[in-house]
Parts: C-alpha cells; sequence; structure tokens
C-alpha cells in the first residue's frame, strides 16, 4: 500500500459559542475564541489516501481528480466563508479543529473511488491541527 | 461522531535546552567516538518541538476532545517549566543517570504527559532540529510494553 498526501490551504472565520451555556460559562470555557465578532485562520489541509499503484498509470489515483474534490468539496465551501454561518454541514457545531477536520472527512470519503482516504489533517495554526482516520488503522505516516 | 472514525488533536510546544551525551558506562575514548562533537564536556544546545498527539471522543458541547487551555497548562506545568532553558544533565533528574538523547527525551515527556487526565496520549514526537526527529507511542505502538 502506498499513501499519497495533498496539501491544501483556505482562510476561513469561526467563533465558538454554544447557546445552551450561559454567556459566562461561554467565556469560560472557550476564551477568546468567544469573541461574538469572531476571527479566522489560514487553514492547511494534508488530505492522504491510501492504495496500491495502478499498474498503467503507476498511480494511486489521479492527483487532478483530488485536485477537483478537494476545490469542490472544500475550497469552494469553506474558502473565505464564515464556518458557523455559511457551512451547513457545521450548523450546530462548534467548528473547532476535531469538527471541521470531521466534516473535511466525511464530505471527502464517498467521493475519492480509486484507492481510499486514509487520513485528513487539519492545521489550524502550525501548532494546532486535528487527525481524522479510521478507527484502528495506524496513524498516517507510520504505516 | 462515528465509531468507525477516530479523531486526534495534535499540539506543538517549543522549548530550549542544553544537553551533552555522555555515558558513564563508556571511557572517555568511547564516548569520543560514540557521541562526536555532542559529547564536548560544555554541552551545546537545540530549539526543540515537541509535538503531542490525544485522541477521545468529541464533546458535543465544546467540540473538542480537551480543552486546549487545560492541555497548555499541563504541558507547561509537566513539561515546559522544567525543560526551556534549562540543561538537561543537570536539571533533570531523570537524566543524571541516562544519556538525554532525543530518543530518551522522547520516553521521558512521554510519561509526564501521559497523566493527562482529560485524554488519551497517543504519542509524542520531538524534533531537535529541522533535520532530526523522534516518536515515543508507548503501549499504542505494537512491540512496546511498559
Amino acid at each position: 500500500m502506498v499513501l499519497l498526501t495533498r496539501k491544501i490551504e483556505f482562510a476561513a472565520s469561526h467563533l465558538y459559542h454554544n447557546p445552551n451555556l450561559s454567556a459566562e460559562e461561554n467565556r469560560r470555557i472557550f476564551g477568546k475564541c468567544n469573541n461574538p465578532h469572531g476571527h479566522g485562520h489560514n487553514y492547511t489541509l494534508e488530505v492522504t489516501v491510501e492504495g496500491e499503484p495502478d499498474p498503467v498509470t503507476g498511480m494511486v489515483l489521479d492527483l487532478k481528480e483530488l485536485k477537483e474534490i478537494l476545490e469542490r468539496e472544500v475550497m469552494q465551501r469553506m474558502d473565505h466563508r464564515h464556518l458557523n454561518y455559511e457551512v451547513a454541514e457545521l450548523a450546530g457545531k462548534i467548528p473547532t479543529c476535531e469538527n471541521v477536520a470531521l466534516v473535511i472527512w466525511q464530505l471527502l470519503e464517498p467521493k475519492i473511488k480509486q484507492g481510499r482516504l486514509h487520513r485528513v489533517r487539519l492545521y489550524e495554526s502550525p501548532d494546532l491541527f486535528a487527525d481524522c482516520f479510521r478507527n484502528g488503522a495506524v496513524a498516517a505516516g507510520k504505516s | 461522531m462515528s465509531d468507525a472514525l477516530k479523531i486526534e488533536l495534535g499540539r506543538r510546544y517549543r522549548f530550549s535546552a542544553s544537553h551533552r551525551l555522555h555515558s558513564v558506562h563508556l571511557n572517555e575514548e568511547e564516548n569520543s567516538r560514540v557521541f562526536g562533537k555532542c559529547n564536548n564536556p560544555h554541552g551545546h544546545g537545540h530549539n526543540y518541538l515537541v509535538e503531542v498527539s490525544f485522541s477521545g471522543e468529541v464533546d458535543p458541547a465544546t467540540g473538542m476532545i480537551a480543552n486546549l487551555g487545560d492541555l497548555d497548562v499541563f504541558v507547561e506545568r509537566h513539561v515546559l517549566e522544567e525543560f526551556d532553558r534549562k540543561s538537561l544533565n543537570e536539571d533533570v533528574t531523570a537524566f543524571r543517570d541516562k544519556v538525554p538523547t532525543t530518543e530518551n527525551l522522547c520516553i521521558e515527556i512521554f510519561q509526564r504527559l501521559k497523566a493527562f487526565p482529560k485524554a488519551k496520549l497517543e504519542r509524542i514526537r520531538v524534533q531537535e532540529t529541522g533535520n532530526n526527529s523522534f516518536e515515543y507511542a508507548g503501549d499504542n505502538l505494537e512491540g512496546n510494553h511498559q
């Protein structure tokens, strides 16, 4: 099995607020991420696909096709958007790195027909990221 | 969250420390041969980067595996305060009788952070320079039994 990773970047705004909690609890739990006017990040997304290289093309999947899937499913949905208000899949969820990574996994997984989605890693900043992968799979990079 | 999927939270921290690679089990010449310039008696330093990975359920109320504030405080108290701007050989008890290689540093940091109460520590990666990094996953990696 070979792992193939493609990286994209997008910029989006968000804020953390749970309407079921009091204003004070929201501030305590989410700190400055609870600012009602929101704030933004340059997100970096690494998408890893696993598979055997096709004997004819030598590819796990065509990178062009992966690029188009990422453009359609992630860039058009999230780039230069407000994650709380403009991304239907995140409605009612706190758009933390964990939840955004999970939504991206769910968007991409059914679209990847050649090979199979192995890992989604979403960086909110260079020092904070979330990994999403199949339970039981060895974390990417260590297969 | 689907049971079929696993989510991990990754966070990076930095500290600067000095060390000297020297084993009491080797003589002077052997130390010099094995550790080369890292055996310089005055030591030398690195800007270390520590990457920690934790797993757990994403709390639907917060969207988080663990609150970053809690994690930062824990790492600050158990690792950064004790390692940053320190001599690993002189200031960290664990390295009084163990060579402070980055392999051993990974294991030491793993032992300190596995007590974090809010999520499960999966692995530690320590980058000593842009060209060297080491990982330790304790029992989470097949073949390791502490």
